[in-house]
């Protein structure tokens, strides 16, 4: 990892962000948005889970390498649900 | 530490796939069931759940000050952000465990006694036993974090890390903050749903 340590100020930033979000998503919670009420929810959760993974676990600061690793992970569960899903809502008359 | 944070990744995709095997349960039972799950979703108590959401991103930020910490030498700060990180820990699994108790309580834990008032108890029963498996493989995860950030407090203390090697403190702090993201989709996706 690089010898440059980040500034403190960075982190309580970004903590101060992740919070404001929370209070984002739960007040998105109560407010009708229709059929966007799930997509907003998990675009909050990503940018959250995205700003952790940039600036608390490093990713700002490490190789190429690593970055593919992190992101392999995330690629693969992709994989998973979104070919199960195609498949459970184009079937019909099966319930799991 | 390259290699250490090479391994750790490579087990934190494995463990992104573990976890996602159980959302992908979530999201079938969700699409097939979305007004049970909707209805049972309002039983959870939102207030508990962002409160410890808020606990647990304060836990990451102790845990990524604790590493700084370490980087530049600091073995007092070391040891209290990691003291500080135990302590958030800690009241996030008695948040939890409250939780859990009111649950017992409401009869709201599939078994013999899950008593449900609502149109579909029957689907009801899968959100409550997703939400138990999902919420309680997660608390593990933060009981076995709890034990590796005890251990670093303990080399912390017989002076092991130094600027030049703090690569454990780095690897439990990756960990942590996995979980943390863990409980960043977790939280919207049992605690918000059918709200409004």
């Amino acid at each position: 990892m690089s010898a440059a340590a980040p500034k403190t100020k960075t982190y309580y930033i970004i903590f101060g962000g992740l919070l404001l979000l929370t209070i984002v998503t739960v007040g998105a919670a109560y407010i009708d948005l229709g059929f966007l009420s799930q997509p907003v929810a998990l675009a909050i959760a990503f940018t959250k889970a995205t700003l952790v993974m940039i600036y608390f676990m490093h990713l700002n600061h490490s190789s190429t390498l690593v970055r593919i690793f992190a992101g392999s992970g995330l690629a693969w569960l992709l994989i998973l649900l979104m070919y199960t899903v195609a498949d459970y809502v184009t079937r019909q008359g099966i319930a799991p | 530490m390259e290699a250490s944070t090479l391994g750790m990744w490579a087990f934190l995709a494995t463990e992104i796939l573990f976890f996602g095997g159980l959302f992908l349960v979530y999201t079938v039972y969700r699409l097939a069931y979305p007004q049970a799950f909707a209805e049972a979703s309002n039983h959870l108590d939102v207030v508990l759940g962002a409160v410890n959401t808020a606990v647990l991103i304060g836990s990451s930020l102790t845990m990524v000050l604790a590493v700084h910490s370490a980087r530049i030498g600091s073995r007092r700060g070391l040891i209290l952000f990691l003291l500080a990180t135990l302590v958030l820990g800690g009241i996030f699994l008695g948040i939890k465990g409250v939780e859990y108790a009111h649950k017992f309580h409401e009869h709201l834990v599939p078994g013999a006694d899950f008593r449900f008032t609502g149109a579909d108890p029957r689907h009801a029963a899968i959100f409550f036993s997703i939400y138990f498996a999902m919420t309680g493989m997660h608390a593990l995860h933060m009981i076995i974090g709890a034990g590796l950030i005890l251990t670093l407090v303990g080399m912390a203390w017989r002076r092991r890390f130094s600027p030049e090697y703090f690569t454990p403190v780095e690897m439990v702090g990756l960990y942590w903050h996995f979980v943390d993201i863990v409980w960043i989709f977790l939280f919207p996706l049992l605690y918000l749903i059918g709200r409004h």
